[in-house]
């Protein structure tokens, strides 16, 4: 591999951000008495548009606030919603806390990793799935749960998330058409 | 006991998170009010209500508001916890996304009580739809003037702002919850000095939970009596029960306080799957001391939990039927915990861990007759050993667990495997 592509791979080439976007910075810098208060905010708006938090954003968010680049990476290892690496273009994110055990969702999740041909963590070799068993979501009463991209999917069965899975490849065949 | 509705009388209205219907509905009566008594008015007011914090502690709100100095030259701050994490609590959400109105109008009465012009919604990064509905909600109510400077020509001055967090169950701790407001790392602090007197920027802060705050509208338009009488003494008003597991019609219900957990199992939500025996439930959150069937005759109130070793919490109810090994669920809520310990206090970060794997490996099969004994050290030195309760939330329940099931637990040595079958489908289906 090249210097160069890995410096891409692993996101070291210097990230230019959308002026909306840092413009949204500006604004959120706004709402409180000090910088670094924004961070998490920032962070977030970052990876909403990145997918993912290579080391060069992180270090274009430290410059926008002003702090020192650890500080940025302390607290973005801290957080399990922050992303250091890239994941697949679907994020499949299934609950195995208590509530979701109780209800299948241990079974669940094999059943997905099982039809993906992976493990919890990985991604599939076409780049179009990334499962992870996540802690509790929060919405035990429609329990299994499972998050898409961060959108909640409850009450959930294998018969269902075979749905969710052709769909959801289907947008992915969709996008590729149009895209 | 028909259910008595407060915070869940919107929810199922069309557009119930809009500003039109909210305020058609007597939204804002109680913001107005507010502003036509002084604070400390207010504070008696919330006060003589026997408003207790729902974010699992139980303390008093009107008290915690009155603990902040009148006196400070700094400026005072509100957050508002709607990191709603804990496992089986899942009703600030709903409060959120269907009617986040009564949760801005309930923080703005807070603010003007405590002296505060900025509050702050720290909401968990993962509830986006929570997210979208407050930022809209907090929109139109500045459009409406009912945020923003100089509210309805009171002279008084509001802002609110949401603040995501990013996926720690730590943050749900006050002053971890503050860390993180500032843009660190989500760990706690040592009190004193207490929130109430430095807190959020250094300058005296209260932290309450969304569903505490949303009472507070209603309390100053009807009144401390008539939200007393929902409850038994010292427990007022109505609460939102989340009930997940192993029964027939899991989900959120508004009861009063004091409702009969067994009513709350067998009539509201129609009894155990399948009619199965009810082997156990965990009354309040994860880290509420675990109940069996014979102690489901219980008030769900703070006091009536606390008589009997458990705690309401949170609300939230997790029911295991007789299918469901003890000793895995256990062993779940240990992993949680070592996942969720923010490692600063050595007690929990290496206490709760080494409480995960005794219960791993005694669920695995490979468990020894003196993991019993184990198990419940350890918990003992974790229990009050520590900066903030996360070890504590982990600590009591798994010693209930043991304490309780110890014959599940000793089986499980005895056979050297799950003796409620197999590892993976221990769980009940």
């Amino acid at each position: 591999m090249s210097t160069q592509t890995k410096r891409r791979e692993q996101g070291e080439d210097a990230v230019r951000l959308r002026p909306e976007t840092e413009q949204r910075v500006m604004e959120l810098l706004k709402r409180y008495p000090v910088a670094e208060a924004a961070l998490i905010p920032v962070l977030h708006l970052v990876q909403d548009e990145l997918d993912w938090l290579p080391v060069a954003a992180l270090d274009r968010v430290a410059e926008l606030l002003s702090l020192p680049r650890v500080r940025v990476y302390g607290v973005v290892s801290f957080y399990s919603m922050f992303r250091r690496e890239k994941a697949g273009r679907f994020r499949l994110e299934i609950c195995t806390n208590l509530s979701c055990s109780l209800m299948g969702a241990t079974h669940l999740s094999e059943h997905l990793c099982q039809k993906l041909g992976l493990r919890p963590g990985q991604t599939t070799a076409d780049g179009l799935f990334t499962v992870e068993e996540v802690e509790c979501l929060g919405a035990c009463g429609c329990a299994p749960v499972m998050l898409v991209n961060g959108e909640f999917h409850e009450n959930l069965d294998p018969a269902k998330l075979d749905e969710l899975l052709d769909a959801l490849r289907a947008e992915a065949k969709e996008g590729a058409h149009h895209g | 006991m028909a259910e008595e509705k407060v915070l869940s009388a919107r929810f199922l209205k069309k557009d119930s998170h809009r500003l039109q219907g909210y305020v058609k509905d007597g939204g804002y009566e109680g913001w107005k009010k507010a502003l036509s008594l002084t604070p400390e008015q207010v504070i008696e007011r919330v006060k003589a209500a026997s408003l207790r914090g729902r974010g699992g502690a139980g303390f008093p709100a009107g008290m915690k508001w009155s603990f902040v100095p009148k006196t400070v030259n700094k400026p005072k701050y509100l957050c508002v916890n709607a990191d709603e994490g804990e496992p089986g609590t899942f009703k600030d959400r709903y409060i959120m996304e269907l009617d986040p109105h009564a949760l801005i109008e309930g923080a703005a009465i807070a603010c003007f009580a405590i002296g505060a012009a900025v509050a702050y919604i720290y909401v968990r990064g993962e509830f986006k739809k929570s997210i979208a509905r407050l930022e809209q909600a907090i929109a139109e109510a500045r459009e409406a003037g009912f945020l923003g400077m100089n509210i309805l020509g009171s002279g008084v001055s509001v802002e609110m702002w949401v603040h995501p967090g990013a996926g720690a169950y730590i943050c749900g701790e006050e002053t971890a919850l503050i860390e993180s407001n500032e843009g660190h790392r989500g760990m706690p602090r040592i009190k004193p000095p207490f929130p109430a007197v430095v807190g959020l920027f250094g300058g005296p802060t209260v932290v309450n939970n969304v569903e505490t705050l949303s009472y507070v509208p209603h309390i100053l338009n009807r009144g401390a009596e008539w939200f007393n009488a929902m409850g038994p003494e010292k427990n007022g008003g109505t609460k939102l029960f989340g009930v997940s597991g192993h029964v027939k019609r899991p989900g959120l219900y508004e009861l009063p306080m004091g409702t009969r957990l067994s009513s709350i199992l067998y009539d509201t939500c129609g009894g155990i799957r399948k009619d199965r025996k009810l082997k156990a439930v965990i009354p309040g959150g994860s880290s509420t001391p675990v109940l069996t069937a014979d102690e489901i005759d219980v008030a769900m109130d703070f006091d009536s939990l606390a008589k009997i070793g458990s705690m309401l919490g949170s609300g939230g109810i997790i029911v295991l039927d007789e299918t469901t090994c003890v000793v895995r669920a256990a062993a779940r809520l240990a992993h949680f915990y070592a996942h969720e310990s923010c490692g600063q206090c050595t007690p929990c970060r290496e206490g709760v861990a080494w409480v995960s794997r005794v219960l791993e490996r005694i669920e695995g099969g490979k468990g020894r007759e003196e993991d019993l004994p184990l198990l419940l050290s350890i918990c003992d030195n974790i229990q009050g050993h520590t900066i903030c309760p996360l070890g504590d939330a982990c600590a009591m329940p798994i010693r209930a667990f043991v304490q309780k099931f110890r014959a599940e637990f000793e089986a499980h040595v005895r056979e050297a495997c799950c003796t409620m079958g197999p590892y993976v489908t221990g769980w009940g289906r």
